[in-house]
């Protein structure tokens, strides 16, 4: 039995810390108390012009790959999840493999589930390892959200920060993921989304995230909760095993609702929405390898990553770590 | 059994974290109980499991007393 298990992480955040007054300085009208009681949220980071998601991706990566003490030509498998890409193509995960000098002929995509992103290519790859056809994945979220923000918008603008998180993920004799599930329900897509597309040279539409906070809100307590569920569920699991619940990163009262319909308490909740904002795909990977590198999370221990996004997709992965 | 405004008003008073002696039946949730756009979507889903309903988005939007939530709740509990 082949199985899939994280052999190393990694993270990067561009630039300095960018902090709720910083935006009001900047000229945005809102407040640093607004912000922290509705979100949680106390800074963001946010790349300079010239940095792409395959830059973000890439700094991320090395760590990762450090981490695991792996040589980037031992990787046959990149996926990217990102919804603020480079260019319409090629994909950011062969831009990133360019970046890395792989040269080996690894499979490169990317993977376009939003906020669910990450959780959806660690599924992927863990499908990919455990049927014999790939041996070593690279997985990355990364984003650079800032583009795609409306700085007029003050109900949206606050939320965001850019950012990438990456795993390797490995073939083993032990698992490694225990379960997963993904999913998602398209008839949710006007609640959350950037409509515009390109056409003709131009933008056709809004080029800018619009959202639906409380509808959205209510949809990601529901799907964190049942998804959590039905992934321990899987493993004949009760949530008193698990470790470490990291969910997405979008607001800390979607995670303080979220631990408190599951029953877990705050203590083994992984929480950095305090200090990165909404990093969509990157939220969970960044979180899981901030965790790692200070120490909270160790080998052995179970941990349940869990997403949701626009779309709406969602979808968690039970893991021993 | 307690009957359904003690049952609305021990949700309100949790969700909104304040003492049920301080609500009444005209209480708003966000001018008098302190409630933000938030704690109101919370509250409604926690008067979902609780009466096992579902409201929809539309109707949540009117409950914004306690009042009004023992009427919706009081027309539409299963039977």
């Amino acid at each position: 039995m082949i199985y899939a298990r994280i052999a190393g992480t990694g993270s990067f955040l561009p630039g300095e810390p960018v902090s709720n007054d910083d935006l009001v300085a900047r000229g945005i009208d809102t407040s640093d108390q607004w912000i922290v009681e509705r979100t949680g949220i106390r800074s963001r980071h946010l790349a300079s012009a010239d940095m792409s998601a395959s830059d973000l991706a890439h700094a991320a990566s090395l760590r990762a790959l450090d981490a695991a003490g792996v040589a980037p030509d031992d990787i046959d498998l990149i996926i990217v999840a990102t919804s603020t890409p480079d260019c319409i193509f090629p994909s950011t995960a062969a831009l990133l493999q360019s970046k890395l000098g792989i040269r080996n002929g690894a499979a490169a995509f990317d993977v376009q589930a939003v906020c669910s992103g990450f959780v959806y290519g660690l599924t992927i790859a863990e499908k990919f390892i455990r049927s014999g056809s790939h041996k070593r994945a690279l997985v990355v979220g990364a984003e650079v959200f800032s583009r795609i923000l409306d700085w007029s918008d003050r109900g949206t603008c606050v939320l965001f920060g850019d950012g990438a998180g990456a795993v390797v993920l490995e073939a083993a004799e032990t698992p490694g993921v225990l379960a997963s599930a993904l999913h998602a329900d398209g008839s949710h897509h006007p609640i959350l989304c950037v409509p515009g597309g390109v056409a003709a040279g131009q933008i056709v539409g809004d080029p800018f995230l619009r959202m639906d906070g409380q509808a959205v809100f209510k949809f990601a307590v529901k799907v964190l909760g049942d998804v959590a569920l039905e992934v321990l569920d899987q493993a004949g699991m009760s949530v008193e095993a698990v470790d470490w619940l990291i969910p997405h990163q979008a607001n800390v009262r979607i995670i303080q609702a979220t631990a408190k319909r599951l029953g877990v308490p705050m203590e083994k909740v992984i929480a950095t929405v305090d200090r990165h904002g909404n990093t969509s795909a990157a939220s969970i990977p960044l979180a899981l390898d901030l965790a790692v590198r200070d120490g909270r999370i160790r080998a052995g221990q179970r941990l349940i990553v869990e997403g949701v996004g626009g779309g709406f997709t969602w979808g968690a992965v039970l893991l021993q770590f | 059994m307690e009957n359904i405004e003690q049952r609305v008003k021990k949700i309100v008073a949790e969700q909104l974290g304040v003492n049920e002696s301080e609500i009444k039946i005209e209480s708003s949730f966000v001018d008098d109980l302190g409630a933000d756009s938030l704690d109101t979507v919370e509250l409604v889903m926690a008067l979902e499991e609780e009466f096992e309903c579902e409201i929809p988005d539309e109707e949540a939007e009117k409950i914004t007393t306690v009042q009004q939530a023992i009427d919706y709740v009081t027309a539409h509990l299963k039977k």
